[in-house]
């Protein structure tokens, strides 16, 4: 039950670092999402994202962060199997499942839905 | 406006800089960040019960719950844009509905729908990486640099 409690605080505080980026150094939308994935990358490779994940739940899973975690997750699985080519092949491994997805349903949305507002 | 752009413009143009920002409505940054911790937070409370859903239901460990509960995210945040709804919330929101991976999911789908009117493949298929294309750039290129020099080390006989 607790994981409830931890997922929405540190999901939930993700958020507001990314608010503070929006609203005190006046980043744009791109900026702020294209750092944050970076960050989470950097973390990754620190080894500090998985405990972060394993404290948290989806509150560190869902956030745009975890993107970054998962791509060098990705890579360095497999360049543990393969050697460096293994960087490349093994770099969208863990984050097909995302990237796949809202490719796939947000081309269907645009084959079904007309512009609002 | 960087300091160096400023010093280039005449004392009048920085005259009307001054001016405008000094009339530029303040941002209710501390109602910002309340939004966004609840609504972030909300989103990543959603994503933790769609993965317990998973885990005790299906054959999934901790590792692979995380696949089905994104996949499941992105299809209510695209539902939600084509209806209009995500956007709607997203003006009060802001990061919150931004930065969890809905966000990403949205500017997808918000941009392809936005765009159809150019065409499916000149408009949508190409448009819709407006903001994600930056976010997968450099999520790539610096995962790849950090995996070099990790890989690097490894095989150099390091921990």
């Amino acid at each position: 039950m607790e994981i409830y409690f931890w997922a929405f605080l540190v999901g939930g505080l993700i958020c507001v670092i990314g608010q503070l980026m929006f609203d005190l150094a006046k980043l744009t939308p791109a900026h702020t999402m294209s750092i944050l994935v970076v960050v989470g990358a950097i973390l990754g490779g620190l080894g500090l994202y998985e405990p972060l994940i394993d404290f948290a739940g989806a509150g560190a899973t869902v956030p745009i962060t975890s993107f970054g975690n998962a791509l060098v997750k990705g890579a360095l699985q497999e360049a543990e199997n393969t050697g460096l080519v293994g960087i490349l092949t093994g770099i969208f491994e863990v984050t097909s499942a995302g990237i796949s997805a809202a490719i796939i349903f947000g081309f269907i949305a645009a084959l079904l839905a007309k512009p609002k507002g | 406006m960087s300091n160096k752009k400023k010093k280039k413009l005449t004392p009048t143009q920085q005259e009307y800089h001054d001016f405008a920002k000094m009339r530029e409505p303040k941002r209710p940054i501390l109602k910002n960040c309340l939004w966004a911790f609840f609504v972030g937070g909300f989103i990543c409370l959603l994503g933790q019960i769609i993965q317990n859903f998973f885990l005790w239901n299906f054959e999934f460990n901790e590792r692979t719950a995380g696949d089905p509960t994104v996949a499941i995210l992105i299809l209510i945040s695209v539902i939600l844009t084509s209806i209009g709804v995500y956007d709607h919330i997203a003006q009060r929101a802001g990061a919150g509905t931004a930065v969890p991976v809905t966000g990403f999911a949205n500017s997808i789908a918000s941009a392809a729908i936005e765009h159809r009117s150019e065409g499916y493949v000149l408009g949508s298929g190409s448009k819709m990486y407006k903001l994600a294309g930056s976010v997968i750039t450099f999520g790539v290129v610096a995962a790849f640099v950090i995996a070099l020099i990790k890989t690097t080390i490894t095989l150099l006989g390091g921990s």
